[in-house]
């Protein structure tokens, strides 16, 4: 009947209006290194690299901040990308045998935060071609493309197949030349005699242009038959009789020779004199890593340099039994060698060199490898090649990410002495190469703040990075493996080993190993994984804490220091008897003194006992306070004083789960996925490259079986209310400083708050010496003689539906959420509403619902769970900002369910406003994974090595916005009949396409009904969306709304009894 | 009003009925037809006296009566009194005291019991002993005699006031006769609501033609959990609705969460598998019915309360919609939170407390209908159906956890109040 009456009243246009101006979603950038990369290219002429990945995603690099993202419309993978030089095009070659051709093109000029941009560059699909399959023959295997060859000229493209013919296709219009085809039978008559076999020469492993003369191309077969073909006489002009199946080709710049790299472990030269038809035998004929049988030699460059001996650059090659494992890729110049040692496996490389054709020599500048897990770049001119840090693409996984924390707004100071220790971290050898890859115009604004994410990870480290822009740079790495004692070298400072090659390189080892990058997934104790992070950007104070129980509390110095860290046990299960411990030992904190890098240094230890991870921190530097939850209780810790104020057990007494380590059961599966899932990859990675397609295609199968298996046998849920003895219940899920009224309506004060797993909140009143006066004088001064911080239980409050409190949070007396502590005491945010009554936000996985203090009624809520079958997972108190008026912005709770979506509500009204798709729910780890900033951005895992940014707010956003100067007209070829819709990278196409790339009519539709299919007597329905919709919401207007709901209910049930509706029977 | 889905308590009455007939036309009268003997019993004392047949007046007439005669005004008791098969059955309304009167046989046999003793167990079988050295044996037909020796225990009868509405069909007449809303309550009771859902696939009937769409069903019944003992859902049942709410596109987790998020009070709409079972309200007039409820006793031959259905209910039909977007405004009994304050800490103004207190239970009243009494009590007292007494145990072993917890306060000033339908012990 409510909702009638609602409908009638129908939409607020104004109230719809101020949410247009304030709520848009956009996935806007995605941060870190792509995850499957499977190809490589590099525009010398633009300076732009391309990096293709298993998911049909394209994404162009440039100068830090450049960037552009193309999907394809299948998921195949992307095996091969090439540039047309200078153009702003690329071609691609799917798993699929289909080629693309991208564009990078202007956008439609859109409103962006309120401002209008304009010439916004970015990467759109403009044509597609598949070769067609010879009639009568399997047609995959015989045209299946296993190279492609772009001319210089740019107007043909060369296409070898598995069949050993040779398409020519035009460009750009994707049109093949028929007469062009050069099938082998043509080859195979032009062979001596001796050399015809009666077999194929195998398919075409190489095609390679003359570095000089154009209209004459390099064709290599697999069984080691070398062509050079003319294409203006079609005729084969020398033929090179190798014997050795062949992997790669690569011209020397002047065209009088080339060198071809064997499955063997060797690499061969060929010199090219005209006139000479056949050729028997090579040059030179060396196998680096023999004697003994070694692996392919997959590519090979040959640079020359103005010193003369030119730089040979080859990956694989290594022998077969000793390092068969190792990815690897050599060096070498005269007697330089160095073989660089990957940790994960080599999918490409270039280099970076003069392509003026005037120039006489190469003269490779940087090396730069794609890896499957990272990208490594190596300064070619600096003596001993060093690796150049990189600003963007940087593997976020190099240990796993386990926890993030995102900094809003960082103070300069703050900043600046980050950035520093950074700096003195990266150490003495620091190449001072600019970046190499530089391409295209980053026009995005400065930011107007500095924005910090920190990320833990499983190795113990915390990674400070700059996350104010599009390129998500590292700043600086903090360890907190050294304050403990553990089985690994502890005095091993854990940096970079690229940062330190001299080290790592021993004279006496062959091959000269030098290990290169940082990726190491291999934690040497999982204890130290980080778990929660808090960070006082005021009083640059961290706390830090991991999965055997550690909380550290760190402040940050510029100088060097040794010193022994206070350790402080706290006991959470308080003398419970009847429990003990199954899990992991604590950490040995180390018992000497350990010396600690300018940064954050660790000022205390506290050790939760039991051991468990960590799973709720909370710090209040102003009162010198942290609090900290497990599994089995939670605590109060005064780290200037450093003692324990407080430790509670918040275990149920038929819990048994909680005596198992975090890194039993559960960790167990997860350990045997993670396993299979190497498995497969191992298998993929054993292939050839162009084999991918079998066990993917395998995979897929296997997958849609097993779908249809889930069909036939259905999963059952068994329907039970959760009950105060289900297992975890006593996990601390949240705690929460605030200074509130918790003892009565007139005197406020100190108060921690906790929230549990089994939906318990628990209240303390706190006593801090020369904090919360009033209270002390109202005692008569009994706290002046006491100089301990005291804590008082003041309520417990158990949420009947015993849902997992999710979140807690304090509203002043104008509903706002109080600010950060010193925010207020300093005057860098508005001082809370004191005189008013506050209230309570509790967001359980259920419900949301506000309570009055100090007396806790409740006051409003939200059903999500009843209504919408979601669960809350992340809650976040974000402060909105008007496009339209400068001033106004609007305190809204985001809330992240565990179907993906993304829900807004108003506080405290908690009238729901919007709501977006943004993760797909199958994603658990990039729902677990997300983070949000305080003004309406966020984080969340892609993969284990991306994060996707999002922005909620239509003013607020980070993206790339670009340029590039090009050779051609930047508008879209016209052959493009306006496909221009362009999914989101990575897999994420379901998500909204019209809201996603600022199609304004479509944003404004998707706002005013965010999903059209939700049912109509849903609460969330748009009829509803506007139930107090009555424009801004004043200060009055809050209070006005709080004090009167009762009223307003009760007013609701005389309608509807005048109306004679029964009230006998309420459904909830 | 009607339970169609309990069959065998109606059945079990009306042969009952007909054998107290039976027996009335060949017991020889003792006395004259206008009068009824009455011995009763209270402790160790017997008093012997006589009411009127045709007028005996209420309840409440009697019950003073019975106090004046025992001398033990102003002491609260429970009457019970024996029928013609030797089970004790409570006399605490009209009707009762006039079955009881009507079936006297010819001696009507009254037994008080105090109310702060021993709650008394009423039953069938109850008085099988006694009834031998009273002589009623010969009155009992061999067949009788022999089920009640061999095949049953008695029957547990609860007071009425004891009982709590544990389920109901709601909105019968505005329903499609194919579909059934069942309502189960869950006020804290030991038992579980003991059902299971699946995914399936449904089959609809549209213009197009039969379609195929993905379902919930559900998939089990938990012996002797809720959903089973009240008989009104069964396996391969779909659920069309929860709380009010389509489930249609909704995955099979959504809706385990949406069930699990209003367990306290979950209203199912149910397309059963079985539709045979079905309310036929379109052809009787007294099958009809808004609400029906079933006791939730052993599922063998539950004692039924007999609501009527309330005459709001049934003028006005309620439609899901209206009673979501009430659902959503209403703060009701499910939702309470429970806060426990430190005394330690500054106590609140009383005044306030009571006032929200009165306010809601106003509120509170029209809504809960004739079940408010059970619904408000804050925890179900002790009942005699055996199931419940486990609930009990279950809700006080609940209130001893949270005493626990604040065991080291020094003393916890308990006081029941009600707000927003909410408990709040402070």
């Amino acid at each position: 009947m409510m909702k009638f009456r609602f409908r009638r009243q129908g939409t607020d246009p104004q109230r719809e209006k101020i949410k247009q101006e304030l709520f848009a979603f956009s996935k806007t950038v995605e941060h870190g290194f792509p995850h499957q990369p499977s190809a490589l290219a590099f525009d010398p002429k633009l300076q732009l690299m391309a990096i293709g990945t298993k998911s049909g995603s394209i994404k162009v690099y440039g100068a830090p901040g450049v960037e552009f993202t193309g999907l394809h419309k299948d998921l195949s993978a992307v095996t091969q990308i090439h540039f047309l030089p200078g153009q702003g095009r690329l071609l691609s070659l799917l798993d699929d045998n289909t080629i693309h051709l991208w564009e990078l093109v202007v956008g439609a000029s859109r409103e962006v935060g309120g401002v209008k941009r304009e010439g916004v560059v970015s990467l759109q699909e403009v044509g597609n071609y598949s070769l067609p399959g010879r009639p009568g023959i399997e047609s995959c295997s015989a045209t299946r493309v296993t190279v492609l060859l772009l001319l210089r000229s740019c107007d043909l493209l060369c296409i070898g197949t598995e069949g050993g013919g040779v398409y020519f296709l035009d460009l750009p219009r994707l049109s093949l030349k028929d007469t062009q085809t050069l099938l082998q039978d043509q080859i195979t008559q032009s062979l001596p005699d001796d050399h015809r076999c009666g077999k194929s020469l195998g398919p075409v492993e190489s095609l390679q242009e003359h570095p000089q003369r154009a209209g004459k191309i390099l064709i290599g077969y697999s069984r080691g038959l070398v062509v050079l073909w003319d294409l203006s006489t079609r005729h084969a002009e020398q033929l090179f009789l190798g014997k050795q199946q062949l992997e790669s080709l690569v011209w020397e710049r002047s065209g009088s020779l080339f060198v071809s790299s064997h499955n063997d472990g060797s690499y061969s030269v060929w010199p090219v004199v005209s006139g000479n038809t056949y050729s028997h035998q090579p040059a030179s004929s060396t196998i680096p890593y023999g004697p003994f049988p070694c692996k392919a030699i997959n590519k090979i460059l040959w640079r020359t340099t103005c010193t003369g001996s030119p730089v040979l650059l080859y990956s694989g090659g290594m022998q077969r039994a000793s390092y068969g494992d190792r990815h690897c890729l050599t060096i070498q110049r005269d007697k330089d060698h160095v073989t660089l040692d990957f940790t994960s496996r080599v999918i490409d490389f270039f280099t970076v060199h003069s392509i003026e054709p005037e120039k006489e020599f190469d003269d490779p500048s940087a090396l730069v490898v794609l890896l499957e897990e990272e990208l490594v770049v190596i300064d070619l001119q600096t003596p001993g090649w060093p690796s150049l840090p990189t600003p963007y693409l940087a593997p976020l996984h190099s240990s796993a990410i386990t926890c993030s924390c995102h900094i809003s707004s960082v103070p300069p100071k703050l900043w600046e002495r980050v950035v520093n220790a950074g700096r003195a971290q990266q150490g003495r050898q620091r190449t001072h190469r600019s970046w190499p890859i530089c391409g295209g115009k980053n026009r995005a604004p400065p930011p107007r703040q500095q924005e910090l994410l920190l990320t833990g990870h499983e190795d113990g480290t915390v990674r400070f990075w700059d996350a104010s822009g599009v390129a998500l740079t590292p700043l600086y790495k903090l360890s907190t493996a050294n304050i403990f004692h553990t089985d690994c070298d502890p005095s091993d400072d854990p940096q970079d080993p690229s940062s330190d090659p001299d080290m790592q390189q021993e004279e006496e080892e062959w091959p000269p190993f030098r290990k290169v990058g940082c990726f190491d997934p291999y934690s040497d104790d999982p204890r130290l994984g980080i778990q929660k992070i808090s960070l006082c950007k005021y009083s640059n104070r961290l706390v830090v804490a991991g999965t055997a129980g550690q909380v550290i509390v760190l402040g940050l110095s510029d100088d060097r220091s040794a010193h022994l860290v206070d350790v402080s046990v706290v006991d959470l299960l308080q003398d419970r008897e009847g429990f003990t411990w199954k899990g992991h030992d604590r950490l040995e904190p180390r018992l000497k003194p350990a010396p600690f890098p300018p940064g954050f240094q660790p000022l205390v230890l506290v050790q939760c006992l039991p051991p468990a991870s960590v799973t709720a921190v909370a710090l209040h530097a102003e009162w010198n306070l942290i609090a900290f939850g497990t599994s089995h209780g939670f605590g109060l810790f005064d780290y200037h004083r450093r003692n324990t104020v407080l430790a509670r057990c918040t275990l149920h007494p038929n819990d048994s789960l909680a005596m198992e380590g975090p890194l039993s059961r559960v960790k167990s599966l997860k350990k045997s996925l993670r396993q299979s899932f190497r498995r497969i990859r191992k298998s993929r990675v054993s292939g050839k490259k162009r084999t991918i397609a079998t066990p993917t295609r395998k995979i897929q199968e296997a997958n849609a079986a097993l779908a249809e298996q889930e069909e036939v046998a259905p999963v059952q849920r068994r329907i039970e209310p959760r009950s105060a003895d289900d297992s975890l219940s006593g996990v601390v899920r949240c705690l929460c400083f605030a200074d509130t009224f918790l003892r009565d309506g007139t005197h406020h004060g100190p108060t921690l708050w906790a929230g549990t797993n089994s939906g318990s909140v628990y209240a303390y009143a706190l006593e801090v010496p020369g904090i919360g006066l009033g209270r002390a004088c109202e005692r008569g001064g009994a706290s002046e003689s006491s100089v301990c911080v005291e804590a008082v239980l003041g309520k417990e409050i158990q949420l009947m539906h015993r849902a997992p409190v999710v979140s807690i949070c304090m509203l002043d007396g104008r509903g706002k959420p109080l600010p950060d502590p010193y925010e207020a005491s300093q005057d860098l945010a508005i001082a809370p509403d004191m005189t008013n009554a506050h209230s309570v936000l509790i967001a359980s996985e259920e419900q949301l619902k506000v309570f009055s203090l100090p007396k806790v009624s409740a006051k409003t809520k939200f059903k999500l769970t009843a209504h919408e079958g979601c669960r809350v997972r992340k809650v976040a108190l974000v402060v909105f900002s008007s496009t339209a008026q400068e001033d106004y912005s609007e305190h809204t709770l985001v809330c992240l369910t565990n179907l993906g979506d993304m829900h807004l509500f108003n506080i405290p009204g908690l009238r729901p406003q919007v709501r977006y798709n943004c993760i797909r729910k199958e994603d658990i780890s990039g729902i677990a994974s997300c983070v949000f900033t305080k003004t309406g951005q966020g984080f969340y895992l892609i993969s284990p090595s991306e994060y996707e940014r999002f922005s909620l707010s239509a003013k607020v956003l980070t993206e790339p916005l670009c340029s590039v100067q090009l050779d051609r007209p930047l508008e879209p070829t016209p052959a493009s009949d306006g496909t221009t819709t362009q999914p989101q990278a990575n897999g994420t196409r379901k998500n909204q396409l019209g809201q996603a790339e600022g199609q304004t009519e479509e944003s404004l539709s998707s706002l005013s009904s965010p999903v059209l299919d939700t049912p109509l007597d849903s609460p969330l329905s748009c009829a509803d969306l506007t139930i107090d919709s009555t424009g801004e919401i004043t200060v009055e207007d809050v209070r006005d709304f709080l004090t009167t709901v009762d009223e307003a209910e009760n007013n609701l049930k005389n309608i509807s009894e005048e109306e004679g509706r029964p009230t006998g029977i309420l459904i909830n | 009003m009607v339970l169609s889905a309990v069959p065998r308590p109606n059945s079990q009455s009306g042969s009952k009925m007909s054998r107290q007939q039976q027996q009335q036309q060949r017991t020889p009268l003792k006395v004259t037809d206008t009068v009824v003997e009455v011995k009763s019993k209270f402790e160790a004392e017997y008093r012997r006296f006589a009411v009127k047949k045709n007028g005996p007046g209420g309840f409440q007439e009697f019950y003073g009566l019975l106090q004046t005669i025992h001398q033990i005004p102003g002491v609260d008791v429970l009457l019970g009194y024996a029928d013609v098969h030797g089970d004790l059955l409570p006399i605490n309304n009209d009707d009762n005291f006039h079955k009881a009167v009507s079936s006297a046989n010819p001696l009507l046999r009254i037994i008080i019991t105090k109310k702060e003793d021993e709650p008394v167990v009423f039953g069938t079988n109850s008085l099988q002993r006694r009834k031998k050295g009273l002589g009623l044996t010969g009155l009992r037909t061999p067949g009788a005699g022999s089920t009640h020796s061999k095949n049953r225990t008695g029957l547990m009868i609860g007071m009425p006031q004891n009982f709590r509405q544990v389920s109901s069909i709601i909105d019968v007449d505005i329903l499609p006769e194919t579909h059934r809303r069942v309502r189960l309550h869950k006020h804290g009771t030991h038992k579980p609501l003991g059902f299971y859902i699946r995914d399936g696939v449904s089959v609809r009937v549209t213009p197009q033609g039969v379609e195929k769409v993905p379902g919930v069903f559900i998939s089990r019944l938990v012996r002797g959990g809720l959903a089973e003992s009240t008989g009104l859902l069964g396996v391969n049942d779909e659920i069309l609705e929860v709380n009010g709410i389509d489930v249609a596109g909704k995955s099979l987790d959504q809706v385990t969460d949406m069930m699990v998020a209003n367990s306290h009070n979950l209203i199912v709409t149910v397309k059963p598998a079985n539709q045979r079972n079905n309310v036929m309200h379109r052809g009787s007039k007294t099958s009809m019915g808004n609400s029906g409820s079933v006791g939730s006793a052993g599922s063998t031959g539950s004692i039924l309360s007999h609501d009527s259905p309330s005459p709001a209910s049934q003028s006005n039909p309620i439609t899901a919609s209206n009673s979501i977007a009430e659902g959503d405004s209403d703060d009701e009994d499910d939702d309470g939170d429970i806060i426990l304050e430190n005394d330690s800490l500054m106590p609140h103004d009383s005044h306030q407390v009571t006032d929200s207190n009165n306010v809601n239970l106003n509120r509170d009243s029209p809504t809960n209908g004739p079940h408010s009494s059970t619904v408000v009590r804050p925890l179900p007292q002790s009942v005699s159906l055996p199931s419940s007494v486990g609930a009990s145990l279950s809700d006080s072993s609940m209130t001893s956890n949270y005493n626990r917890n604040t065991a080291h306060t020094a003393s916890n000033r308990q006081e029941s109040m009600r707000e927003d339908g909410t408990i709040i012990t402070l």
